[in-house]
């Protein structure tokens, strides 16, 4: 399943803080959207996935999503939102609960993303057990679970500390590589974009226009940290944000 | 600076004094002291022991402790203490069980329901002041002199501040899990089970503590009036004889009560919140 932005537009109030965005994601791929603080990434990542309705413009799903998929478009988010009365086990069974599963094929979904996000021991802890790192596994486990034709990632990275970005981008790019899948990554971190990104979108300071999209053509398995290709594709996109970067920091924020 | 060789600083003649930095983190953050309450209450007894017996404090002011412990095994051994004690705990369950469950029901449709909100919010904040004591003798013409009044009296009570603290809650639970919990496609009902409910859950549990003591304070109040069994109207009469070792075995039975629903509520969170960080 492909999806496509229509010219979205959205005004809060009289601020407009995105204006005319068209894009395609395609199916089996990683799109990064980036863009200075305020551009209103966010909010486009919010409507992709149908919690925020645009002012103008439309989000359109071309083809039919998987069969087995309970939920097409799913969200990871920047503070993880896992439920702290549940376990580990408990907050990706939270999410299959409303469909209608026979049992077993419901603990096998949990038993099979815990090994594949490397959770297994962790599946009777508490979230307040765990370090941040390991929050975020488990709501990529729980994003997994659902089996989405779409995964709608709201700088998941953001949260955490340079060591465990690292370990979770690589975790992220075995995932892909052992099973594609389709993916909107919102960050601000560059170094994330290259690494994951095989389409980066660069978007203006607000209101947020499409700049740039920059294609990466390195396989994702790949890709390693200093690879002077990516540093290089790193620094072209810093050039293109740089100035934008620098007045979205000075503008008052009228929100 | 750039010419000034190296080793001209190791040559320095008398090395600095060097002193350890003085701590000035402490404080402010507080600790459990153990026994601690338990002594000042004793202490505070056996002052009064003291006072009473040396003639310091005169009878008329204080009953002494010890024949207050006195009366209180009495009552013990009679069996009048449970014949009080009895329609006291069923008044308070029965009174307090209506007026909680019907507090939590409205205060979670006004926390989910903007047009319960803003047409009960008003209602609420106007019945809240009132002092439900004044009413009682309405509550008798309506609910009849017998246990209506006084239920009715202990559930109004304990309604409206489980209200205000069940919306207060209710209002207060995370909203990303919501917008989470909609991303997945949950139903509605699933959400308000699943995420508001035990997400509002430590904010009602601090607003039962707050409603039962008041639930206590109207027992006495509706026992005061019309009532031939329980601990109001046990204290009123010893109060009209002016048997002030009755009243104070009466109070001390109240505090109790106060003591033990407190520790009731302390064992709920531990049970219900335990995932709290």
């Amino acid at each position: 399943m492909d999806l496509c932005l229509d010219s979205l537009s959205h005004r809060y109030g009289a601020v407009e803080v995105l204006s005319d965005i068209s894009l395609t994601i395609p199916q089996g791929r990683i799109v990064c959207i980036v863009g200075p603080s305020g551009c209103g990434k966010s909010t486009l990542l919010r409507m992709i996935g149908g919690l925020e309705r645009p002012d103008a413009g439309a989000v359109l799903q071309q083809g039919a999503p998987p069969a087995d998929c309970l939920n097409p478009l799913t969200f990871v988010f920047q503070d993880f939102a896992l439920l702290p009365w549940r376990t580990v086990a408990g907050n990706i069974e939270l999410v299959l609960e409303d469909h209608a599963l026979p049992r077993d094929r419901r603990a096998r979904i949990v038993a099979d993303v815990l090994a594949r996000t490397k959770l297994s021991d962790f599946r009777d802890a508490l979230p307040k057990q765990l370090s941040g790192g390991m929050k975020q596994r488990v709501a990529i486990a729980r994003a997994l679970a659902v089996n989405p034709a779409v995964m709608l990632m709201d700088e998941p990275l953001s949260a955490l500390d340079a060591q465990t970005r690292e370990l979770l981008m690589d975790d992220l790019i075995a995932l892909w590589t052992r099973a594609p899948f389709t993916a909107v990554y919102v960050t601000h971190n560059l170094a994330e974009a290259v690494r994951l990104g095989h389409r980066i979108v660069v978007l203006s300071r607000r209101p947020g226009r499409i700049r740039e999209v920059v294609s990466i053509d390195t396989p994702l398995d790949a890709r390693r940290t200093g690879d002077p290709a990516l540093e290089a594709h790193q620094a072209r996109l810093w050039q293109l944000m740089r100035d934008e970067a620098e007045a979205a920091d000075k503008e008052l924020s009228n929100v | 600076m750039s010419d000034m060789p190296l080793t001209g600083q190791a040559a320095t003649p008398a090395p600095a004094p060097s002193r350890p930095v003085p701590f000035r983190g402490g404080g402010f953050k507080p600790v459990p002291v153990r026994y601690l309450g338990a002594l000042v209450i004793v202490a505070l007894i056996a002052l009064i022991e003291w006072g009473t017996r040396t003639g310091a404090i005169s009878n008329l002011t204080l009953p002494r402790p010890s024949d207050v412990l006195g009366t209180f095994r009495d009552l013990w051994v009679t069996g009048l203490l449970w014949e009080h004690l009895l329609p006291s705990l069923s008044r308070l369950a029965v009174g307090s069980a209506l007026g909680v469950s019907t507090g939590i029901a409205v205060g979670v449709m006004i926390g989910l329901f903007s047009i319960a909100r803003a047409g009960l919010v008003p209602l609420v904040a106007a019945i809240f002041p009132i002092p439900k004591i004044a009413l009682l003798p309405l509550f008798v013409i309506w609910f009849g002199i017998d246990e209506g009044s006084k239920y009715a009296l202990i559930a109004f009570g304990t309604f409206t501040p489980t209200v205000v603290s069940t919306y207060g809650a209710v209002d207060n639970v995370d909203r990303t899990l919501i917008r989470m919990g909609q991303s997945f496609g949950l139903s509605w009902w699933s959400i308000v089970r699943k995420i508001v409910l035990p997400g509002a859950m430590p904010g009602i549990l601090s607003g039962l503590r707050i409603s039962l003591s008041i639930g206590i304070i109207l027992l006495v109040a509706a026992e005061m009036l019309g009532a031939r069994y329980g601990i109001g109207a046990y204290i009123l009469e010893a109060g009209s004889l002016y048997d002030l070792e009755r009243l104070f075995a009466g109070v001390v039975i109240l505090s109790a009560l106060g003591v033990l629903t407190s520790a009731a509520i302390s064992w709920a969170e531990r049970r219900l919140l335990s995932w709290r960080v």
